[in-house]
């Protein structure tokens, strides 16, 4: 089965060494952008796809794990390679072989940082997130997760001298550094024997369900803060669109992932049991999680803004399936929970590979036209073929649309809300089915933001003079998009093979493989319960459309004619047509406002009817900073304010503190 | 074994062919209904066929900026509106292709070709292009789940999102009522009303700016791609249709295999798409369009119904 001589997690390993040399070797001619682009990306491509393959081989053999002395004396890092770890591992590799291709032909010189402190920090990115997944002991894990959220951090402020950028960055590093501490303390809680806290000992802690709860809620702040899960999404729309495209492609598709990764590492290994309202409260935040986001998204008028706020959208998806898959799980229903985990793991690589393609894609255009918001763009189909036709598959892939892999991912998860059958409470028989209806209402309006986002870019007339200047990416470019649309089609279309894999990942976490009750159906019809209950054959769908398409086709030039006429356009006889009379795209999003006011804070400046300059504007703002955020940081300012009474700067004063101290010590504690 | 296969392939041809060749006529059927009941004479059920074959002869007008979007988005709607039509059963229960797409595959589908025509309205770049785009998109995203609620109903009753299964099963087993699929009914309906382009929602008769919905969806479409367009939302409309006599009165559907039982499936077919048409005919005669932001207010009652119609199945298991 496994067909490499040296073990699974030494080639990891090795990678992890590769890459972090890669990332040295920036630094001996860091401003040199040939030998950068050149050279070093392209290897580090070849680490991306060694990755890819030895863990997609590692999926199904045994738990390997390794000592290695390193780190401080007496606390050497204990690694280990399992189903779950190397699943996530595959899809670092999968998405570093794209980015990697990509960003050989994508920085340019003078932007920002210098070349070779870029791909310093790429490296260490992807080295600290490998090294997340196969930590087998709290302190290594906590100490690549530090080290994964700095050097996105210096990724986040590569353009360091915009203050917005830097504002963007501080923010970031704040909600990570929240994060990071609930995670501390979740290890904390969950600590082992005398002081141990190697997951395995982790493993066998005997928590009571009060603690046990704890290190849970403890878990899902500090996984969710990572995530972007409601209400500690803030620092996501900002962070993502100041990066350079390769990095928010890495933090969307992989560093969310690693969240999650870590959140089941928790909840469905290290923790002994599991509670069923953990899963409720996971489920419902991560509807709520889904449904905010692609609201937002579909009033944003900058490209990449809209595209974080997609990925809050996703990131909700998942946390709503993990939370199905814990309640199924504490109800002991091994098949539905396995059901839903696999929906999750599978929606964790398709928002991989279609979040790194329209991030990358949106790299593309604004390198060839210098323009973020969406107002500014249009009708680039014309001049840039190749990503207007691999976006294209990455919108529709995102829209959720048979056959790409969107679709399938959220099949699955609909197949496990609609068939809860008689979990033993009869809130949460009604309660989640009714789920699924948010579940699609996110789904659907994730259609209407696909068709703004790349309506307004690729499609109609260009708003900008400049735009025809716009030239195609370059090949490097391109192969790392046409990497990623080719997954997006193909996860679309061999589900099995992707169930088969992710059998060996639900088999030790709920007991149960999918391939059980799939047995017998063959590969071409995709049947997750039973033949009978429910089936989706993606390769017969396609043959149905394209099928019809080719003989609908043939008829029509056959039996009539292909003859076309070249004509201005129509527009109900309208004689004069500028580019200013398309929707922009505030003004597509604008039903979505109205429609969905309550959620927005709306500010609107109408013009007077008689002014000689009208000025319109009008924002859409997250209630949450107004409601939660803005108080938390004033109510800091006001602590610190109350514990600034005590600064005086003069030093007798302070030497009084200390010896008031040492009396108080002296007294209460002998 | 081949013998059977042979046997549900040609089944499954014959449904979708018929589909695809009768789609006209309901569309004209309901046009000729509602021109009665509005005291016209009316085009004869006819007409649609007509406008058809004459747009086929006629010579494709593309704007100079058009795009292969543009050009392929017809053939695209078409095959996804044939592929729909093909896994509804209207005779008999035995769908070669019906494993291929279940009811969310189905929905699926619709979207599918919904994107598409959304897309290629905004490649040309004109005002009412996006406009129709925008508002297409705004009615589908709210009454898309609607639609899947819709089908959640009978499809817990039955256990299986298979249509064909469902029909299989609420046709010719016990006879029982469940309330629950009255809320979908309903909800059913006003989801066709919506997804269609009918009045209340749009209306198909209008060239009045303003208003149009579907209208300003393909202004820039002419000859032998608008036909394509104009048939695949025939055949959409006749879909719709037997996917709500297929959930609501499946009663006729035959079993597979049995030959004789056939001739009468096919005429409790055409009885209930005339009834269904007549009584579409008469919803739009006795209601006016409503303004555009007045139909979120529609969609999200039909969403509300179809939750409600599977709250009532969870509360009272019928």
């Amino acid at each position: 089965m496994y067909p490499f001589d040296t073990a699974p997690l030494d080639l990891i390993l090795g990678v992890v060494l590769l890459w972090l040399l890669i990332g040295l070797a920036g630094l001996a001619r860091p401003t040199s952008l040939r030998f950068v682009s050149r050279v070093l990306f392209p290897m580090g491509t070849v680490g991306g796809a060694m990755l890819l393959l030895v863990a997609v081989f590692a999926i199904r053999v045994e738990p390997v794990s390794l000592v290695l002395p390193l780190g401080l004396p007496d606390l050497p890092f204990h690694l280990r390679l399992d189903a779950l770890s190397a699943f996530f591992i595959a899809l670092v590799g999968a998405v570093a072989l794209g980015v990697s291709l990509f960003s050989a032909g994508y920085f340019r010189q003078g932007e920002g940082t210098v070349p070779g402190l870029l791909c310093l920090q790429y490296h260490v990115f992807l080295s600290s997130m490998v090294l997340v997944i196969v930590a087998d002991d709290a302190y290594l894990f906590m100490v690549a997760w530090e080290t994964m959220a700095l050097s996105s951090y210096f990724m986040v402020t590569t353009s360091h001298k915009i203050a917005e950028i830097r504002r963007a960055g501080f923010l970031y590093l704040l909600m990570a550094h929240i994060g990071a501490i609930a995670l501390l303390l979740c290890f904390g809680v969950m600590h082992g024997e005398a002081g141990q806290y190697t997951f395995d000992a982790l493993r066998s802690s005997a928590l009571s369900p009060f603690w046990a709860s704890a290190a849970f809620l403890l878990a899902l702040f500090g996984f969710g803060a990572k995530a972007g899960l409601l209400p500690l999404h803030v620092w996501l729309p900002e962070a993502h669109p100041a990066a350079p495209s390769p990095a928010s492609a890495l933090m969307s598709a992989v560093m969310l992932k690693t969240a999650i990764y870590g959140f089941l590492r928790v909840t469905f290994d290290l923790l002994p049991t599991q509670i069923w309202w953990w899963g409720v409260v996971t489920l419902v935040l991560g509807l709520l999680t889904a449904l905010f986001g692609v609201m937002f998204a579909a009033v944003q008028s900058d490209m990449k803004r809209l595209l974080a706020y997609s990925s809050i959208e996703n990131i909700g998806i998942i946390f709503a399936g993990a939370g199905l898959a814990i309640i199924f799980h504490a109800y002991s229903n091994p098949h539905m929970a396995a059901l839903a985990l696999v929906a999750t793991l599978y929606h964790c690589v398709n928002h991989a590979f279609f979040k790194s393609l329209l991030f990358l894609g949106t790299g593309s255009v604004l390198h060839a036209t210098h323009e973020r918001s969406l107002g500014k763009l249009g009708g680039l189909i014309r001049n840039m073929p190749w990503v207007a036709g691999l976006s294209l598959v990455g919108a529709l892939a995102i829209a959720g649309l048979p056959p790409l892999n969107g679709f399938v991912s959220e099949w699955l998860l609909l197949q496990a809300f609609l068939f809860s059958p008689g979990l033993p409470n009869p809130y949460l028989n009604m309660l989640v089915p009714l789920g699924s209806a948010a579940l699609v209402l996110a789904a659907a309006l994730s259609g209407y933001v696909m068709v703004k986002f790349y309506g307004v870019i690729f499609l109609g007339q260009q708003r900008e003079e400049k735009l025809r200047e716009a030239r195609d990416a370059g090949l490097w470019e391109r192969a790392g998009l046409a990497w990623f649309a080719m997954g997006c089609v193909a996860l679309g279309l061999f589900p099995m093979a992707v169930i088969l894999l992710l059998d060996h990942v639900t088999l030790p976490l709920v007991n149960f493989t999918l391939s059980a009750a799939i047995s017998g159906s063959g590969w071409l019809l995709f049947t997750p319960v039973a033949a009978e209950r429910a089936s989706y054959s993606p390769i017969f769908f396609l043959l149905g459309i394209a099928g019809t398409l080719l003989v609908t086709f043939l008829a029509v030039r056959g039996f009539y004619h292909g003859r076309v006429r070249r004509s201005a356009a129509w527009d109900c006889g309208f004689p004069e047509q500028t580019s200013r009379m398309q929707d922009s795209a505030e003004g597509f999003g604008q039903p979505i406002t109205q429609i969905f006011e309550p959620f927005f804070r709306v500010r609107r400046q109408m013009p007077d009817p008689f002014s000689r300059r009208p000025v319109y504007f009008k924002t859409n703002e997250d209630r949450l900073w107004y409601w939660l955020y803005l108080p938390i940081a004033r109510a800091n300012e006001r602590i610190a304010s109350w514990i600034g009474v005590l600064q005086h700067g003069r030093i007798h004063l302070y030497l009084l503190y200390s010896f008031i101290t040492l009396l108080a010590l002296l007294l209460f504690v002998r | 074994m081949t013998l059977d296969i042979f046997v549900s392939f040609l089944s499954q041809l014959t449904q979708t062919l018929l589909v695809v060749l009768i789609a006209p006529l309901m569309l004209g059927w309901v046009a000729q209904c509602r021109a009665w009941m509005q005291n016209r004479s009316g085009p004869g059920i006819l007409q649609p066929y007509r406008v058809l074959f004459k747009l086929l002869e006629k010579d494709a007008v593309l704007a100079h900026n058009a795009s292969p979007l543009f050009r392929s988005a017809p053939y695209i709607q078409f095959g996804c509106m044939v592929l729909a039509a093909s896994v509804v059963p209207i005779i008999e229960t035995n769908l070669l292709f019906a494993p291929a797409a279940d009811v969310i595959a189905l929905v699926g589908v619709f979207a599918l070709a919904r994107v598409f025509s959304a897309l290629a309205a905004m490649d040309v770049g004109t005002s009412f292009g996006t406009l129709g785009a925008r508002r297409e998109m705004l009615v589908a995203s709210l009454s898309e789940p609607a639609l899947l609620m819709v089908f959640f109903t009978p499809l817990l009753i039955v256990q299986s999102s298979s249509l064909n299964t469902i029909v299989d099963t609420l046709a010719h087993r016990e006879f029982a009522l469940y309330p629950s699929l009255a809320f979908a009914a309903v909800a059913f309906v006003m989801v066709l009303l919506a997804e269609n382009a009918r009045i209340p929602v749009d209306n198909p008769a209008t060239h009045l700016e303003l208003t149009m919905i579907h209208e300003a969806l393909i202004l820039e479409y002419s000859g032998r791609h608008l036909a394509l367009i104009e048939w695949a939302n025939a055949i959409k409309f006749t879909t719709y249709c037997a996917i709500g006599i297929a959930l609501f009165v499946p009663w006729g559907i035959a079993q597979a295999g049995g030959w004789q039982v056939l001739p009468g499936a096919i005429l409790a077919l055409f009885v209930k798409l005339g009834v269904a048409g007549a009584g579409l005919a008469l919803l739009e005669t006795i209601s006016a369009k409503m303004r555009i932001f007045r139909a979120p207010e529609f969609l999200s009652m039909a969403f509300m119904l179809a939750a409600l119609g599977m709250l009532t199945l969870l509360l009272l298991g019928a």
